[in-house]
């Protein structure tokens, strides 16, 4: 039993450093000058928290899995595979058709994003769609979701009356816990008409979180740490939200239920009110961003500490990549806890704000509602 | 920083990937699964409501039986009486026809004594009388063997025939 265990450890540990050789591999790859001078943490976390043409390799800097890259050029349509511009060939630069494309360097406004070269110059193309990294593993994400929960809906049409088991009855239990537990409580009545939506917000936003703790290809995209993501899918709340709303809630709005001399003659509270409706899509945008992008960034960090200790000799460093290591496995521990939490809340203020845009008007119910301010003495 | 920055490109996969996704399930996921789960949920409830009717009738039939029993005793016990009682009646009346009947017998048994008594008695009040006239015949010849005493009888008779008249 103890022997396993620390089996279990030590392979926890030898993964774990993995991605710390692939991260040495990669300081040193992306830029040699900084040898010298120790390490670019700051660019090597925000490469690996961001977005790229192409998916890294691990133990390889050099190779990636190419992706393809849709632009929109001067002269119309370019699509290429994303190996075409590698740093290594023709110092980057691809021609495709008439027009010259590469990755914008270090010190260009767009700094890692594909550019059009036009008269040496670097223009940012009209349109970029191409399939990023961040991109295909938001397909990912979407095909793991489908098929997960296809596969449960599969086995409920043909053998329903019997009892759940295994991987079944472990999504059954989360779709259960979220319906039971978050919608139906909250939106009452109105619960099996948003369901599907917050099902699949739910679901979506798990397996994005838990793919993005794995280290390797499937996974490793930083997909809920980015804000375009996060921002959709608060946008399609905000859209659920206002688009359903009752005449109570618009009325809740523009003519809330205060004392007059808080609307007339400075409209105070319906500018406080419309507000909110555009801080609460804001709020849910930030909140799940920055505790994915937070807990990806600490693990990055107590791995790169490792490299800053190493300028201090070889005693130091043993030290710190063992206490680095274990902080990292705690970090990530608690990141599966976080990425279930996170998309819980997100599915749970979902719930909530579209729950306040179904509300009839009730005025003692209303007033029951209202949370009670604390006044301070 | 690109971070922070939302990059069309993702904004549109992301909207584009989400929607397909929603869609996918919004058709053939959730609908099945909730109903799966509703329908599943109904069958568990049925089959708890089942049990527990099962049981009381069990319980029930118990009582049915025994209440059964009961009864049977009871009118095990009623017949009983009934008979019984219908026992007593026969022999009651048994016994009233008897006594009627004796009755009848000694009745007539009585009469025929009463004839007979009566018979015997005319018999032997006409014996007596027999002997009787016989008896006076004799006292008669005896005492008419005057001519006086005859005419004393004659005269005497003739006055009261007389005397009647």
């Amino acid at each position: 039993m103890i022997k396993q265990t620390f089996t279990t450890i030590a392979l926890a540990l030898i993964a774990l450093l993995a991605p710390v050789v692939a991260l040495a591999s990669s300081s040193h790859g992306e830029d040699p000058a900084a040898k010298e001078e120790g390490i670019d943490a700051q660019g090597i976390i925000f490469e690996h928290l961001g977005d790229g043409y192409g998916w890294e390799v691990p133990f390889n800097h050099h190779k990636r899995i190419p992706l393809p890259v849709i632009v929109w050029g001067s002269d119309g349509l370019h699509v290429f595979s994303s190996s075409r511009l590698n740093s290594e060939v023709n110092g980057g630069v691809w021609r495709d058709g008439n027009a010259e494309f590469k990755i914008a360097g270090k010190d260009s406004p767009y700094k890692g994003k594909v550019v059009e070269i036009i008269n040496g110059e670097e223009v940012k193309p009209a349109l970029d769609i191409s399939i990023t990294k961040n991109v295909c593993g938001i397909f990912i994400a979407v095909l793991l979701c489908i098929w997960s929960i296809l596969s449960v809906a599969r086995w409920h049409r043909t053998q329903g009356m019997k009892g759940p088991r295994k991987m079944v009855g472990a999504i059954e239990f989360v779709i259960l816990f979220i319906y039971d537990g978050v919608i139906k409580p909250t939106l009452k009545n109105k619960a099996n008409k948003f369901a599907p939506y917050l099902l699949t917000v739910f679901f979506f936003i798990l397996i994005m979180n838990l793919l993005g703790l794995i280290v390797i290809f499937p996974g490793g995209a930083n997909l809920t740490g980015n804000i375009a993501v996060t921002l959709v899918l608060a946008i399609i709340t905000f859209l659920i939200t206002n688009l359903f709303a009752t005449k109570h809630y618009w009325k809740e709005i523009f003519n809330p239920e205060v004392p007059w001399w808080l609307k007339y003659p400075l409209p105070i509270m319906p500018i406080i009110e419309i507000f909110g409706v555009f801080t609460k899509p804001a709020a849910l945008t930030v909140r799940l961003f920055a505790n994915m992008m937070g807990g990806h960034m600490i693990v990055i960090v107590l791995t790169l500490l490792i490299f800053i200790f190493a300028a201090m000799g070889p005693v130091v460093t043993g030290a710190t990549a063992v206490v680095s290591v274990i902080f990292s496995v705690f970090m990530l521990c608690i990141d599966v806890l976080v990425s279930f939490i996170q998309a819980y809340v997100f599915t749970m203020l979902s719930t909530l704000f579209i729950a306040l845009g179904q509300e009839e008007g009730h005025h003692e119910e209303h007033a029951a509602e209202k949370p009670v301010v604390p006044q301070n003495p | 920083m690109e971070l922070f920055t939302p990059d069309f490109g993702l904004i549109f996969w992301m909207f584009v990937s989400f929607a397909i996704l929603f869609v996918i399930l919004w058709r053939w996921g959730w609908p099945a699964i909730m109903k799966g789960v509703s329908d599943r949920a109904d069958l568990i409830d049925k089959g708890v409501e089942y049990a527990q009717s099962a049981k009381e009738q069990l319980d029930h039939a118990r009582e049915e039986a025994d209440k059964y029993i009961a009864d049977a005793r009871r009118q095990q016990a009623d017949m009983l009486r009934e008979a019984d009682k219908m026992k007593t009646q026969i022999i009651e009346e048994a016994r009233a026809v008897a006594q009627t009947e004796a009755k009848k017998v000694m009745d007539s048994a009585k009469q025929s004594i009463e004839q007979e008594r009566k018979a015997a008695q005319e018999q032997f009040r006409n014996e007596v009388s027999t002997f009787a006239l016989d008896i006076a015949q004799k006292v008669v010849r005896n005492q008419m063997k005057e001519e006086k005493a005859q005419e004393k009888l004659v005269n005497s008779l003739l006055d009261e025939i007389e005397k009647q008249n």
